[in-house]
């Protein structure tokens, strides 16, 4: 059973770097408009040709 | 705009230098407008940042230097946009922060409840195999670990709730939802020190995630309604000629005035404050004030208030501070009383949660008690007691309410109709009577021409092109018969007597009949129609007199019909004179009315009614309805009505059908019915649930179960309430409604 010593902070710290992620997304304004992004992606403008 | 705007009030100043300004745009209404808008602006100089947000149509703009904020409006009407200054509400702020932090105890919730499920199901799969007992209680310290921050920081909404209801001497569904969390933490954290086979923590944090997630929508939603009304606020935002020392008009926002400013009122234009009028003559159209659809003369030391229509002469007006006028004094007074008397209604949930919680810990201490009594050892029984509590703990009750509200607010948003409280579709679906106002309710904010049918409909509209040229009310109603198409060149404007223009070698004219040579005409059209106003127009020889009234909205009869059908006793309150109140109500099939009541007299009939034992849902719009509006069980407003008066509706209807009031009440219904039905559903679940939790056989494992299984079914019944399709005629409606449409899309 030492194998578990590994693997269960291996699956607290992947928990807990899958919500930090989301509390800087949060944080960021990603959920401030989300259908604008869905919008914003198709946009071409940005790319230099 | 020969005028530009001084948008100066609503920029705001950065620390950096930086100056900051919102704007609610409207017609955007597809993915090329965000870079047209955003690059369209990129070229003005200093301007620092340009974000649209789609969701919302609100532009944010940031700049440095001394750039004018009346540019970007300006160069958003050359893109074709129109744009207004947008200052957020305290409230919606408010509710942008508390929904942040739901999200965040979501995501808390939600992370710890998948890393204690881990656990959770390792232990049960080693019960039934081979876990040693050393590895259960390492992974029931690991839970411990995990939940007990986590609860302790996304419970926290519940907590205060709580904690808030209990401080005030009543009791709502968090408390026993606190109770409950709070023992069953209590109790595994025990049972995980005596090294026991079964602790709760993954039912409790599930059950905080189940919570959360309910919470969280009713806020989404609500917040979404919010900003559709912030939107069409700002729309509706007026502006005002302010004169300065040297009595040169400026044009500012409404809010911008100030008390001893003093402003000048063209005629055409809504008087924006309150006021005494200091220099000109008038006459008002007092409607949205007071429900009186004749006008009132004005001279100098006459005081004006904010919402009459100025019809004649240009005034100068005065600032006072808003409440002095003896009219909104009273309006207040009684709005106070009114309001104090609402706040009394029980929301459904709560009257539950009243009954629910003593019988739950009743029920529970019965376990407790049954199970020493028939011999077990304390520690047997409390874990027994605990259980019934955990297994009671209302996930399906919490959510039985809040979800139904959810998706029928989602439809009655998809209706036109936008609501301001929650509990309004409960207090909507009980109620047997409703009273209109008439003037701005069941007739169309704005006036209309009457006698459409009668003109030939190549003249009619050649009077409505015409009638595009001129700023007088009555010219504006005329207008409104064709929706596009450019005004005619070269019109001279007569003033005090009419336009004319020369069109295909023929001279045409609108204005007053001795101006169009049709006084004959006019006189015959006066004398059989009293209420109505005449307006002349002439082509060559051909001579035509329109009738322009108050016309009542185009599906009112229809809508008042569906009404009585459904078994609802609809009456007629107006502030305005009998003789105009009877024909309508008269064409309307209402036979109860009343006309010239005042304010305090509404609110008589109200009481009286209600005192019978009526349900009241009372629809108007003026200043005058505001007391009326909050003494009624449930009220509902048009969109146009005044601020005061909006602000005390339960829900708001957009556009010119009266439909949404239709089906306002029909969604509330269903929802109503739902709500009662997803009840029925969590008390059977408990009456299965509660027995095999006394008997003791409620493993965690069941637990959860039996928690998600409760909770989805709820869910599920729920989303019945959008019901079949709303009726399409209530969306080829004009005007406001077509901004919801647009936001609704992909909503």
């Amino acid at each position: 059973m030492n194998v578990l010593l590994f693997l269960v902070p291996m699956a607290l710290l992947l928990g807990l770097s899958g919500l930090a992620a989301f509390l800087w997304s949060l944080r960021n304004g990603q959920y401030d408009d989300v259908q604008g992004a869905a919008l914003r992606v198709l946009s071409d403008e940005d790319l230099k040709p | 705009m020969a005028e530009a705007l001084d948008l100066s009030v609503y920029v705001k100043r950065q620390d950096d230098g930086t100056a900051h300004l919102d704007l609610a745009v409207e017609g955007i209404d597809c993915a090329a407008c965000i870079t047209e808008i955003e690059g369209g602006l990129s070229h003005l100089p200093g301007l620092l940042a340009a974000r649209l947000n789609y969701t919302t149509h609100r532009l944010m703009l940031q700049w440095e230097g001394s750039l004018d904020p009346a540019t970007f409006v300006q160069e958003l009407d050359r893109l074709g946009y129109r744009a207004h200054p947008f200052r957020a509400r305290a409230l919606e702020e408010e509710e942008a922060r508390r929904a942040q932090w739901l999200l965040k105890c979501l995501a808390v919730a939600g992370f710890a409840s998948m890393n204690i499920m881990l656990l959770a199901v390792s232990v049960w799969s080693g019960n039934v195999s081979d876990i040693s007992p050393e590895t259960r209680d390492f992974f029931h310290w690991l839970a411990a670990l995990i939940s007990l921050p986590a609860v302790a920081y996304a419970g926290q909404p519940f907590f205060r709730s709580a904690i808030g209801a209990l401080k005030n001497g009543r009791t709502n569904m968090d408390v026993p939802i606190t109770i409950g969390i709070l023992l069953a933490l209590l109790m595994s954290v025990i049972e995980t020190i005596n090294h026991a086979e079964h602790t709760y923590f993954d039912s409790v944090v599930m059950l905080l995630f189940f919570l959360l997630c309910g919470r969280y929508l009713d806020q989404a939603m609500r917040r979404r309604t919010r900003a559709v009304a912030g939107n069409l606020a700002s729309l509706r935002a007026e502006v005002a000629h302010r004169l300065d020392q040297h009595g040169e008009p400026t044009l500012v926002p409404t809010v911008a005035l100030r008390r001893n400013d003093r402003v000048l009122v063209r005629p055409g234009e809504r008087i924006p404050v309150d006021g005494i009028v200091i220099a000109g003559a008038s006459e008002v159209d007092e409607s949205l004030v007071t429900g009186e659809t004749s006008l009132r003369s004005l001279q100098e030391g006459d005081t004006v208030y904010a919402g009459s229509f100025n019809h004649a002469g240009a005034l100068t007006v005065h600032v006072t501070a808003a409440g002095q006028g003896t009219l909104l004094d009273e309006v207040e007074r009684l709005l106070e009383n009114a309001s104090a008397a609402k706040s009394r209604y029980r929301q459904l949930a709560d009257r539950v949660a009243r009954a629910y919680a003593p019988i739950v810990h009743a029920a529970a201490a019965l376990t407790a008690l049954v199970w020493i009594a028939t011999g077990s050892s304390v520690h047997d029984a409390v874990i027994t007691a605990v259980a019934v509590l955990i297994i009671t703990c209302p996930c399906a009750l919490a959510l039985a309410i809040p979800v139904v509200q959810v998706v029928a607010s989602g439809t009655l948003f998809k209706a036109n109709v936008l609501l301001n409280s929650g509990d309004a579709l409960e207090r909507l679906a009980h109620i047997d009577t409703i009273v209109f106002d008439k003037t701005g309710t069941l007739t169309l904010p704005e006036m209309r021409v009457a006698n459409t049918a009668a003109i030939e409909p190549e003249l009619l509209e050649t009077a409505a092109r015409l009638a595009m040229s001129s700023h007088h009310p009555l010219a504006a109603a005329v207008a409104r018969e064709i929706r596009s198409a450019k005004p005619f060149p070269g019109v001279v404007e007569e003033p005090g007597r009419g336009v004319r223009a020369i069109v295909d070698n023929r001279e045409i004219r609108l204005g007053s009949p001795s101006f169009c040579g049709a006084e004959d005409l006019a006189a015959i059209m006066a004398g059989e129609n009293e209420q109505a106003s005449v307006i002349a127009f002439s082509r060559g020889e051909e001579r035509v007199v329109l009738l322009v009234r108050q016309a009542l909205r185009p599906d009112a009869l229809h809508t008042v019909r569906a009404l009585q059908d459904l078994g609802l006793d609809c009456r007629i309150l107006s502030g305005d004179r009998p003789a105009a109140v009877g024909p309508i109500a008269h064409a309307l099939g209402i036979a109860s009315w009343r006309g010239g009541a005042k304010p305090a007299d509404k609110i008589g009939e109200l009481k009286l009614l209600m005192a019978n034992g009526k349900k009241v849902l009372m629809v108007g719009d003026g200043l005058n309805d505001a007391p009326a509006l909050a003494s009624a069980d449930v009220s509902m407003s048009p969109i146009t009505a005044s601020d005061l008066t909006q602000a005390q509706a339960d829900a708001v209807f957009l556009g010119d059908k009266l439909a949404p009031v239709l089906d306002a009440i029909t969604i509330s219904r269903r929802a109503h019915a739902l709500m009662r039905q997803n009840l029925v559903l969590a008390l059977v679940y408990n009456l299965i649930a509660v027995p095999l939790a006394f008997l003791g056989y409620v493993t965690p494992l069941v637990a959860a179960l039996a928690m998600s299984g409760s909770s989805s079914l709820v869910t599920l019944n729920a989303l019945r309430a959008r019901g079949k399709k709303v009726d399409p005629m209530a969306k080829a409606s004009t005007g406001p409604s077509r901004l919801t449409e647009i936001a609704s899309q992909g909503a």
